[in-house]
Order: C-alpha cells, then sequence, then structure tokens
C-alpha cells in the first residue's frame, strides 16, 4: 500500500479533519482538529481542499516513511523537524523522495502540530469523516507499524511557507456571552474577565481545565440543573468554581452552567496553550463578536493569497557548498508562486 | 446576548453556533413534548440557514453560523413559529418508532433494583411492574452517542442520585433518577442506580442504522431472565438486543 510507513510514534498522533457535523440530535460531537486553523494553513500551502485528512500530533510526532514520492506540510506546534537528516521548516511544505524519513520530534511551542499530506490521508471514513474521536470508538491513535494510506495528489509544489501568528503561547481570548452568562452574577462576571488563568496540566480533546489563584467562579444564585446544549468554546463552571474551555471532543449536552463561548477563531489559541500558558478572557458582545469571527473566516478564506517562497537562511543549510544556490530557470512570465 | 425574558418560552443565542428556545426551567414533560414538536416543525420549514438541529430535555436547539447570519432575524422568524401556536399542547411528529427492548431486572445483572424500589417507596417487584409497563419517551439523546435519557416515569421515581459513584456501570444497562431512565451506550461511571440490563446497542458506528433511536420514539420494556438474555447476548453481531421496532402511525 502506497502510504506513510510509521516507524515511531508519539502517544497522542491521531488522523482528524474537519470533523463530523451533522449528528448532534444523536448525542454525537462534530470532533475533528482541536487547531482548525492549523488545517487551512496546511491546506493553502498544499493548495488543496481543507476538508483532506490530516495528522494531529500532541506534545510530539513520530519517524513516517514515504512508499512514493510525497509533497507534505508542517503546521501548528513547532516541532523539529528533519527529512533523511536535513532540517524541515515548519509552516512550510516540502518534498519527501520515495523512501525517505520524516523525523518529527517534540514540540518547542504550543501543544497541537499538524503533518498534511498532498491528496490527504485516505484512511476509512466513518459516519461520512476520517476524524478519529477515540472516546466513542471512532477510530484509534496511530500506532508503529502501521500504514497509512494516501489519497490521489493532484496538486503540486512545495517550498512554500506561511508567516506564523501568535497563537501558541496563549495570551488574550475573545468571548462571546452565550445562553447562561446572564445567570452569573455581575461581579463573577467581572472578576472572570480580569482573572488571569493559567492553563492546567489536566487537558485533552474533550476539554482543558483553567487554573487561577483566588476564590473560584460558582455562582451563588441557584441555577437550574437540566443539561442543556453544549457547543465547542463553552467555558463551563463546575460546582467547585473551576473554568472548562470545552473542545472538539465536548459532549453535546451537559449540566454545568456556561459563563460563555469563545469566538471560533480564539479557539487555536486555547487549543495551542501549553500547560501553565496564560490565558485571558474578554467579552465582546454578540455583535461584534459576529464581525471578529466574519472577518476572520474571510481572511481563513484568503489564506492562499499570504503563501511565499520560502527562503533558505544560509546559515541554517549545514554544507553550503552542496546546495546549487542559482540554479534552475527563472523566467521574467511564469510566476514563480505557481510552481513553488 | 441573551434576551432576558420573564416567562417561557425563551430565545437565546449559544456561542456563534445557534439559537436555543427553551420551554421551561425544570425537566417536565410538557416541555419535553413541545422542544420536540417545535425542532420537528422548524426543521420541516427548511431554512437555509439552519445546518442542523437538536433537541434536549426542556429545549430546540438550531446551528445557525450567527457570523454570517444575524441572530436577531432568527430570533424574529422563531417567535413568529412560536407564536403560530400551543406547543404546550400540539402532536408529537409523526413517523416516530416504537421500541419493544428485553431486559432483565434485578439480579446479579442489575443489582441496585431493590436499592432503587426502596427509594421509590415500594417493592422490587412492584417497580419491574412499572418499568415494564410504562410506554417511554426518548425524552433526548445525549453524553454520549446513541444514548437515550428516557422518562416521564412517575412522581415516585423523582428518586435522587446516590452519593458515590459506581466505577463501572455495563453499556446496556438500565441506570434510574430523577424520574428518568437512561440506557448506556458504554461502560460508563455514574450515580444513576442500575436497576435493569438489556443487550440493546446505542451507537453502531459500522452498522446500517448507526443511531437507532431518536428523540421522541417511544420505548417498551419486556421483562426476560437473565438465561434469556445471555442467549440474546450470544446472538448479537447486529446489536439489537432482541429488540422489535414498529413505525408509529
Amino acid at each position: 500500500m502506497n502510504g506513510l510507513i510509521v516507524h515511531q510514534v508519539g502517544p497522542g498522533v491521531a488522523v482528524q479533519d474537519l470533523g463530523r457535523p451533522g449528528f448532534l440530535a444523536k448525542g454525537l460531537t462534530r470532533g475533528g482538529a482541536s487547531d482548525l486553523r492549523a488545517v487551512h494553513e496546511g491546506a493553502a500551502l498544499l493548495k488543496q481542499s481543507p476538508a483532506l485528512a490530516v495528522l494531529e500530533m500532541a506534545g510530539t510526532g513520530g519517524t513516517f516513511e514515504a512508499t512514493v514520492p510525497l509533497r507534505i506540510a508542517l503546521t501548528g506546534a513547532a516541532m523539529s523537524a528533519t527529512i533523511d537528516g536535513e532540517n524541515a521548516v515548519w509552516d512550510a511544505s516540502h518534498h519527501m523522495p520515495a523512501g525517505s524519513k520524516l523525523v518529527i520530534g517534540p514540540c518547542r511551542e504550543g501543544t497541537f502540530g499538524y503533518l498534511h499530506v498532498g491528496g490527504g490521508l485516505a484512511t476509512e471514513p466513518l459516519l461520512g469523516a476520517r476524524a478519529t474521536h477515540q472516546s466513542v470508538g471512532l477510530g484509534g491513535l496511530v500506532s508503529k507499524g502501521q500504514t497509512l494510506p494516501i489519497g490521489k495528489d493532484t496538486g503540486r509544489g512545495v517550498g512554500m511557507t506561511l508567516p506564523r501568528d501568535g497563537r501558541f503561547s496563549g495570551g488574550d481570548v475573545r468571548v462571546v456571552p452565550s445562553m447562561q452568562t446572564e445567570d452569573f452574577d455581575n461581579n463573577i462576571r467581572t472578576r472572570f474577565a480580569k482573572t488571569e488563568f493559567r492553563r492546567d496540566p489536566r487537558a485533552n480533546r474533550q476539554g482543558i481545565r483553567l487554573d487561577s489563584d483566588g476564590e473560584g467562579f460558582s455562582n451563588p444564585k441557584q441555577l437550574g440543573v437540566v443539561s442543556e446544549v453544549i457547543v465547542p468554546g463553552d467555558i463551563q463552571i463546575t460546582g467547585d468554581g473551576t473554568p472548562f474551555v470545552l473542545m472538539a471532543e465536548c459532549q453535546t449536552t451537559g449540566g454545568y452552567p456556561r459563563i460563555g463561548t469563545v469566538l471560533p477563531c480564539d479557539l487555536p489559541r486555547v487549543a495551542q496553550a501549553a500547560a501553565g500558558a496564560v490565558l485571558r478572557f474578554a467579552f465582546v458582545n454578540l455583535d461584534n463578536g459576529a464581525a471578529i469571527q466574519a472577518r476572520a473566516d474571510a481572511e481563513e478564506a484568503t489564506l492562499g493569497r499570504r503563501v511565499t517562497p520560502l527562503i533558505r537562511d544560509p546559515h541554517a543549510m549545514q554544507d553550503l557548498l552542496s546546495y546549487q544556490l542559482v540554479g534552475g530557470v527563472v523566467s521574467a512570465t511564469h510566476s514563480p508562486f505557481e510552481e513553488g | 446576548m441573551s434576551d432576558q425574558q420573564s416567562h417561557y418560552p425563551i430565545i437565546r443565542s449559544v456561542g456563534l453556533n445557534g439559537i436555543l428556545v427553551t420551554f421551561g426551567d425544570t425537566a417536565t414533560d410538557t416541555a419535553n413534548r413541545a422542544a420536540i414538536a417545535f425542532r420537528n416543525a422548524v426543521d420541516t420549514l427548511g431554512w437555509p440557514e439552519v445546518d442542523e438541529s437538536s433537541s434536549t430535555l426542556v429545549s430546540a436547539f438550531f446551528r445557525v453560523d450567527l457570523a454570517q447570519h444575524s441572530f436577531a432575524v432568527i430570533r424574529d422568524r422563531l417567535q413568529d413559529t412560536l407564536a403560530s401556536q400551543d406547543w404546550t399542547d400540539v402532536a408529537l411528529p409523526p413517523g416516530r418508532t416504537l421500541w419493544t427492548i428485553p431486559a432483565v431486572f434485578g439480579t446479579d445483572r442489575a443489582p441496585q433494583l431493590t436499592e432503587a424500589a426502596e427509594a421509590a417507596g415500594m417493592t422490587a417487584e412492584q417497580a419491574e411492574a412499572e418499568l415494564t409497563a410504562a410506554r417511554l419517551r426518548v425524552l433526548t439523546i445525549g453524553f454520549a452517542p446513541g444514548q437515550p435519557y428516557l422518562g416521564t416515569l412517575g412522581a415516585a421515581w423523582n428518586i435522587p442520585r446516590q452519593v458515590g459513584l459506581s466505577p463501572n456501570v455495563p453499556a446496556g444497562a438500565l441506570v434510574a433518577a430523577v424520574r428518568q431512565i437512561c440506557l448506556f451506550t458504554k461502560d460508563t461511571p455514574t450515580g444513576w442506580r442500575h436497576v435493569g440490563q438489556t443487550a440493546f446497542q446505542c451507537f453502531r458506528p459500522r452498522g446500517d442504522m448507526p443511531f437507532p433511536l431518536s428523540p421522541g420514539d417511544e420505548i417498551q420494556f419486556t421483562q426476560i431472565t437473565a438465561q434469556e438474555l445471555a442467549r440474546i447476548e450470544t446472538h448479537n453481531a447486529d446489536g439489537s438486543g432482541g429488540a422489535v421496532r414498529e413505525v408509529l402511525t
């Protein structure tokens, strides 16, 4: 089978895509990649559909061998990466010759790194998607010895890069009021918005626990105990006053009240915050939140325009003399952007 | 921003992901029927802004991208639909399914029947008779894929969750609390009491019917022996657990 042979792999590596919408009424949440922004970046680098499946790597990657020549892209949390021993720049697309080995090490910043392959990973779809949702038995973690099948790559061009944004080390996150926000006393909401939280080590694809100094955020007001709809980005306050941001694999309903909902465009920042990273939450009203999100959606749709050729830093080249620095045919009329 | 209203139904935004129409602040049968009926009515209207819908114990949820579509516009449209009839007294949608599911009550397969019966102020025999006599409705599906919350049992069954968690109640279990029965999709730690056991699989990802149950479906349990359950379990490749289904007209 053509594809990527997995020689070594970290403990949190799984196939993901944009998720599995349409089953909320059946109790199945959408799931999909934790950092959807990274999925779109990889698609822009390889000039292919963001719906193609990718490899999500929590914390560390693995060693992968290409059985055929492949185009790949690396996005999300920056990890050390080499192809047959040569450094492979993150946030960029690369060529993997047949038989070459890609080694992806631990992340230096952030939590989830992504490996994208031209043509996408072609594992068996379940309920219309390839997203792994381990807790409900849809797919499983990638294991050593496995060969990940790959779809037909109709695109071409590598050696492209995208600028890196600042979403990998915590920071400010915008929140819209949600269905239960007004059930919280105003002073609790104000204190919540003024608090510096730290991402707790207890976090997974379902939710991320937030730590803070001082008292919790339980509401003294009597709250209904009837379970209600959950959406990704909801910040629930558990009985002891601890906030959790609910992530891609959250349940569809839950009984804890929600103080607000993180804007979808800021959710990758929460997903990527490493343990101990500081997160602050700022409320924006629904209209402003909608406008911010609409702008982010429009920007994401034009990511392809910000892809530029990767310029090699001579200092980063291990053996300068082995490179042919002025090679290739340069045409005054042919855009190098088309070829990569 | 939520619209604070003094009486139900109320309409609220849920993040930028959708709109929730809530028919009550406690899990009453009336609010649940209204939520199921209203969801069905809006689905029938086929609004292009609605990507999908669901219902909880007391609410109907419409997933709408509120960054692309105005909350106020859709809220007003929902308000008009709400005003078109009395949702507390509307028939449940047609085409629902009646499921007859074999279950063992008590024995070592469901060891908390007696305890639950005591909490409900009745004998184990009375509890078993009530649980097999009642035609229960799927109030909502949640917590795990395909997992139904069934109700609404009589007032005696308003039993609280136990204080400690049972560490691992198996898939197919019937557990009771707060006038409801839940049929577990998978092994689950729970504070609800384990009163019955079925071989019915609520989530069959590779089957023809991945999610057999839908909100509004009706469930009738029939009592079988532990031996009969064991026999069903050995011939249960399709996950039906010996259940029979018929379409309600």
